[in-house]
């Protein structure tokens, strides 16, 4: 506006200034990733993945700080527990093998031949002692005839003799009265009934009766746990606090949040590391090959066709003799190799048929003719048109990565037992899904929660990168 | 739209149309039953034969001289009557059995496939079971002509049998798949192809098979020149499904597709809630844990594998970490099933039980890093297959020595082959193994922690077990035999030679509608041979 | 383009020697071998069994024979059931395996498609989050689970029904396949649906839609005319190696619904070292998965005529 000249008369008109003034700049001029990075952070779905992130890391880093329970202690008396409040158990003798009743004054083998639809129900059918979770004990009056007892379990009252529930044993010998039952007890009605036998075949008849345990410690498990400590005050059938398990126990008796959170280190290195790598390589790989066209592309995707063919479990073996793996170590980061080395080919393919789609695009032709160079069209120009796609592979390779893992763990290449992992923990839940949901659902929804921050993150970026969405 | 229409009409019509013509598990009109395989068998060789499924298949088309009744007992099977002394046994065979295709069953028949299964070329992995036969294990190893073989028929209808050793329970051995008889005649047409498809086997048992679909289906029926016909009541047998998922075949029984299925764990929740009546059955298999006695390893010393007897808890194992009734805490290599001289062999020979002694365990293993020079024990490697129960068992196992003798173990998980490899190399301290019968005497399992058994993965060797098994071994009198066995036994637990955990048993399901179905420790488990399907409203 | 499938074709065998050779070098290199049993034998059995296997021969040796067998189209005898030719082991389940994965892809694509579509186009608004929902659950749960609990839904349907109306496991029918095929597309199906939408909102700013839209086309024209067909394209991509891997893959699924497919034996080959079994199943699978990437390159150029077939 200054290099105009000052008038020397006063004509009928002045001159348009020629300058600047069209265009006024009233913001900072922003370059594309400038942009971009405005845009994502006002973008709802991308501050939320960024609040799951920090507090998956939270729960990573700090939870074990907070919750200061050992992932690897086995608790035989709370296997697979759902989550609840802490249970009390009465302090209990310690256990004592057992020797079963066996009558002298009563044949083992039955003298005389009785049919074995014509024998009695036993009678007399009555819990030794005070039946508790560490052992319910039985006993009956013998039978005349019989040949052993066969003893069964229940979870409600049978109906009828096809419906008497567990077969636990058969005594051998009609004189062999009594039974001890230590099978995964828990506290629940239990109804046991007892059928006599002719030493092969059992009778059509039974005796029920209904017992419910109390849930008992023996003083040493309870200081094995750390709910006592070996000089407290502390007599038999007293009652004490069992340790408190906010997400239930595994089928070891394990803490599941201890197991999380342990299972959420490994779970969420491999399941970031290995997507982003094989990702950033077949970005790498597949852009190359499909800007650059011709042999070199053809040449290059064939080698993709190859490495997708190899047997993937064969190859993985290979890999963890090659790298030397020992017993009970960690293979983490071989692990991670082998991930990234066989999992790259179909984002490569991916990406490269983008590019192809891209590369003849008018825009692309104005920028070559412009001058740009080929770095600067792939990452200005080609890559940004590719995101979309790229960012969705992304994040569906993350729960591929994380099962991939426990697969691997499981064929003894990965993380060591008893280490666990939340693929792990998902394939050992898998298997008690229907009475035990909480083992397969705690992982599970942990592992959704990843993936859904990562699906809300691409989302975000694909918009935030979006050239037409700029600035809108 | 209106091909959607269509479409949809005719897919629902499909789904009837084929609802009406599926099997049901069990039918008391055609006595025809449909079951499930855990895999498609795999040798239908019955000279090469080696697994559980194939066997089972085989022992419902095949007969040998012998077989088993549903209490265990041997029976007449193409032998009518029989001889067995310390050195020979004589076999005469009954007139009316046959083969499928209406020849006589014939002595010729059993020598053939003895001495063929004995060659060298055709590399049968059971070929030992034969080596009670004269001369059997020179043949073996090729460095006699398999017409040596101890083996001759007299004439059509008497088999002549010569032995290397005293084998008083030959006439359990001929129940066994490997002495099933061949014709000759007929495996030379075969040639490779002899047991490949349902054409390429001639039967001489109740059923024959009428239609095998690999991987999809096999259909036996019953053969009509079996010489006990009249007493086989199942018309036809279909394994109509193949899938080793239990939950999968649960499913099935529930929908009336199979007739019976083994439970699990966790399967057998759902079979109670469904008010199934459960089966129990003892496979017969001991489980236990194997240490290395390889000299470099240490395992090898006694000390540190008493330590470990006295802290592990074999009931502990049985009833928490398997947690399925069946299972018998293993307290002897001896299963409890194995018949000693009058009753159980496990009744007349008590098996010594370690008291459960932390103290006592600490004070071994304390002797042991003393023995081995050490301050502290390094980490033992316990070598366990890729299955889930064995992860399990072994992250237990892990625990249990961690939190009472403060021993690290080292879990190496391998795949199915690599273990073997470990496992024949000795890399390793522990393994996890387990041992099934192949016959039904105590000498299956005895001569297993012998010093020449190649199944001794961790290489003990003690010149005073290897006595017991060659006093056993080379008598036929039943007390020198198991008392023999008795002091193995106690060897075994002196010794701490391997750690019993446990001796397997399943729960399983059966139709109420299928009676006389027999589950075998030996031989073809399950049994459907007798077995007849009843009127619903006969059921108990 | 005689000329470029031909070129292609010729590209695809040398890729499948290469995969041949990688995956016979990789066999004989992990421990243990096809021999080994639960049972050990003796060293003269072992040596008898080599001596029929060939393996006695130095694997230099065995390559080529193996190699020369190839090229006459003959895999050999398999080791596990050792009757049968690896040849009739892909000649029988093939065709089931390809039955199931076509079937499942079919249910992927048009799934995929339409959900993709929907979400783009109700973007950020209820139906996309539910689906995006649905997808994110779809893939963080193991397959497994889809298939046991697929199964248990037909048990529960057969036994309120009272009678068998879909079999809950086996094969041979329409019926049999339509879970079993449903639960393997599961997975693809959710990225599909996910690719889907990303390409639709990528183009859906595009000139030639504006002027579309501009021009009054109804919107079903629009969306079928011009973006689906713009769309489709990734999905294409990813077609081609999801159905060889589809087709071969379904292990888990043939194992729940007991159907005697190809999956299994590519995983017990491996498991238990069936060196004729593990070579025959990947060459065939390498072929397949050449042909099905070459074809879907073909079909690239017919969609998208801007790809130009070199």
């Amino acid at each position: 506006m200054s290099d105009s000249i000052a008038p020397s008369f006063t004509p009928d008109y002045t001159p348009a200034s020629h300058g600047h003034s069209v265009e006024q700049l009233s913001r900072p001029s922003l370059s594309y990733w400038q942009d971009a990075w405005i845009r994502l952070k006002q973008n709802t779905r991308a501050i939320i993945s960024l609040y799951i992130v920090v507090s998956l890391a939270l729960f990573t880093l700090a939870g074990p700080l907070l919750w200061q329970v050992d992932p690897a202690l086995q608790d035989l008396n709370q296997i697979s527990q759902a989550p609840s409040f802490p249970k009390r158990a009465l302090l209990a003798d310690p256990y004592e093998r057992w020797q079963p009743i066996i009558l002298d004054d009563f044949p083992r083998e039955p003298e005389t031949y009785v049919d074995v639809d014509l024998m009695p129900a036993p009678t007399g059918v009555q819990p030794l002692g005070e039946p508790t979770t560490q052992q319910i004990r039985l006993r009956w009056e013998p039978v005349v005839g019989a040949g052993g007892y066969s003893i069964y379990r229940n979870q409600h009252a049978p109906e009828g003799i096809n419906d008497l529930g567990l077969p636990l044993a058969t005594t051998l010998g009609g004189n062999e009265i009594s039974y001890e039952d230590r099978l995964n007890l828990e506290q629940r009605d239990y109804y046991y009934s007892i059928v006599p036998t002719d030493g092969f075949d059992e009778a059509n008849i039974y005796t029920t009766i209904k017992v419910l345990p109390t849930i008992a410690i023996t003083r040493d498990e309870a200081t094995q746990r750390g709910l006592i400590d070996a000089d407290t005050e502390i007599q038999i059938g007293d009652p004490l606090s069992l340790r408190f398990h906010p997400f239930g126990t595994d089928y070891l008796g394990r803490d599941m949040l201890a197991r999380l959170m342990q299972g959420a280190r490994v779970s969420l290195f491999i399941g970031i590391c290995a997507p982003f790598l094989f990702v950033m390589f077949g970005i790498l790989y597949g852009g190359f090959a499909g800007y650059f066209g011709g042999q070199l592309d053809a040449l290059l995707m064939r080698f993709a066709d190859f490495v997708v063919a190899l047997p993937f479990l064969l190859f993985m073996i290979l890999f963890k003799i090659a790298f030397g793996i020992g017993p009970g170590e960690s293979g983490v980061l071989p692990m991670l190799i082998a991930l990234v080395l066989l999992g790259w080919p179909g984002t490569a393919r991916l990406v490269r048929g983008q590019v192809l789609q891209i590369r003849n695009n008018g825009y692309i032709d104005a920028a070559r003719l412009l001058g740009a160079k080929d770095s600067y069209l792939i990452i200005r120009h080609i890559l940004p048109n590719t995101m979309g796609v790229i960012l969705v592979t992304l994040t569906f390779a993350v729960p591929g990565a994380i099962f991939t893992e426990a697969f691997l763990s499981f064929i003894g290449m990965g993380v060591a037992p008893p280490t666990p992992s939340w693929g792990s923990m998902c394939n050992e839940g898998v298997k008690t899904m229907l009475s035990h949901p909480h083992e397969l659902i705690f992982p599970a929804t942990f592992i959704s929660i990843t993936v859904l921050a990562f699906n809300l993150l691409g989302d975000g970026l694909t918009e935030a990168l979006d050239s037409r969405m700029r600035s809108r | 739209m209106k091909n959607c229409l269509t479409a949809l009409l005719l897919l629902t019509f499909t789904c009837f149309s084929w609802a009406q013509t599926q099997a049901t598990s069990v039918n008391f009109e055609t006595q025809t039953i449909t079951m499930a395989m855990t895999q498609e068998p795999p040798q239908l060789n019955g000279m090469k034969a080696t697994d559980q499924v194939s066997i089972m298949i085989l022992s419902h088309v095949m007969e040998g001289l012998t077989r088993y009744d549903r209490r265990g007992n041997i029976v007449p099977g193409v032998a009518e009557r029989w001889e067995v002394s310390d050195t020979e046994a004589t076999f005469w065979l009954r007139d009316d059995a046959m083969w499928s295709d209406g020849q006589p069953v014939t002595a010729h028949d059993f020598v053939f496939a003895w001495r063929n299964a004995l060659k060298p070329q055709t590399a049968s992995e059971y070929a030992f079971i034969l080596y009670p036969l004269l001369n059997g294990e020179a043949i073996n190893k090729g460095e006699m002509d398999p017409a040596a073989l101890g083996v001759e028929a007299l004439d059509d209808r008497t088999l002549h049998i010569r032995f290397e050793r005293p084998t008083g329970y030959f006439d359990k051995l001929t129940a066994f798949v490997t002495y099933f008889p061949v014709r000759q005649d007929f495996f030379e047409t075969k040639n490779q192809r002899f047991g490949a498809d349902a054409e390429d086997l001639v039967y001489n048992g109740a059923f024959q098979i009428s239609q095998w679909v690999h991987s999809a289906s096999l259909r036996m029926t019953k053969n009509p020149y079996y010489w006990d016909r009249d007493n086989i009541h199942l018309n036809a047998i279909n394994a109509d499904y193949i899938t080793a998922d239990t939950r999968s075949r649960l499913n099935l029984f529930i929908d009336g597709k199979i007739v019976s299925t083994a439970l699990d764990g966790e399967t057998y929740k759902d079979a109670l809630t469904q008010r199934f009546r459960i089966r129990r059955f003892t496979t017969g298999t001991v489980f236990f844990l194997e240490y290395n006695h390889r000299e470099q390893r240490v395992t090898a010393n006694l000390n540190l594998r008493r330590a470990i007897q006295h802290v592990f808890d074999p009931d502990e194992m049985v009833n928490k970490v398997l947690a399925t009734p069946g299972n018998l805490p293993g307290k002897s290599l001896f299963p409890v099933w194995l018949k000693g001289k009058t009753d159980k062999f496990r009744q007349e020979y008590r098996a010594p039980e370690a008291a459960l002694d932390l103290d006592l365990a600490r004070e071994y293993l304390q002797k042991a890093k003393t023995e081995l020079g050490l301050t502290a024990m390094p980490p033992l490697v316990l070598l366990v297959g890729d299955s889930p129960t064995a992860a399990k068992q072994a992250e237990y196992l892990q625990g249990k020595l961690k939190s009472t003798l403060g021993l690290d173990i080292k879990i190496d998980i391998q795949t199915f082959k690599q273990r073997l490899a470990k496992m024949t190399a000795g890399d390793f301290d522990i393994v996890a193994a387990g041992w099934g019968p192949d016959f039904d005497d105590v000498m299956t399992f005895g001569d297993l922690l012998s010093s020449w058994n190649l199944n001794n993965r961790g290489r003990y060797n003690n010149p005073a077990y290897d006595e017991q098994v060659r006093i056993a071994m080379n008598s036929a009198d039943p007390k020198v035999r198991m008392d023999a066995m008795g002091k193995l036994q106690q060897i075994v637990f002196d010794d701490a030679v391997v750690l019993p955990q446990y001796e397997q048993g399943v729960i399983y399901l059966l139709h109420p509608e299928l009676r006389g179905v027999v589950r075998r420790v030996v031989g073809a488990d399950p049994d459907f041979t007798y077995a007849q399907v009843v009127k619903p409203n006969q059921t108990k | 383009m005689l000329a470029y499938t031909l070129k292609r074709l010729l590209a695809g065998i040398i890729t499948v020697w290469f995969i041949a050779t990688a995956t016979f070098m990789a066999m004989h290199m992990v421990p243990g071998d096809p021999l080994m049993n639960d049972k050990a034998v003796s060293a003269e059995i072992r040596k008898n069994l080599e001596v029929k296997y060939g393996l006695d021969k130095p694997v230099v040796e065995q390559y080529f024979i193996f190699m020369g067998n190839m090229l006459q189209g003959d895999f050999g005898i398999s080791f596990t059931q050792q009757n049968r030719r690896v040849n009739d082991i892909i000649r029988d389940h093939f065709p089931v395996s390809a039955t199931l994965g076509l079937l499942a892809i079919f249910f992927a694509a048009t799934g995929g498609v339409i959900w993709g579509a929907l979400t783009a186009i109700y973007r950020n608004r209820l139906p996309d989050i539910i689906i995006m929902f649905l997808v994110i659950l779809g893939i963080s749960v193991p397959s497994f689970v889809f298939a046991a609990l697929g199964q248990l839904m037909l048990v529960n349907i057969n036994s309120l029904l009272g009678f068998s109306l879909i079999p809950v496991a086996g094969w041979g029918t329409f019926s049999h396949m339509l879970m079993p095929s449903m639960v393997l597309g599961l997975g693809t199906m959710a990225l599909l649906t996910r690719l889907m939408r990303s390409s639709m909102l990528e183009i859906v700013n595009e000139d030639y839609i504006k002027t579309a839209k501009a021009k009054g086309l109804s919107p079903m024209r629009i969306f079928f005319k011009h973006q689906l067909r713009n769309a489709i394209l990734p999905v294409i991509t990813i077609l081609g190696p999801s159905i060889a891997a589809i087709t071969t893959g379904g292990f888990v699924v043939e194992l729940v619904f007991a159907i005697p497919g190809l999956g299994r034996y590519f995983v017990q080959a491996v498991q238990q070292l069936d060196y004729t079994v593990i070579m025959g199943t990947t060459v065939f699978f390498g072929a397949f998965l050449v042909l099905m990437v070459i074809l879907v390159d073909i079909i690239y150029g017919f969609v998208d005529p801007r790809v130009r077939l070199q």
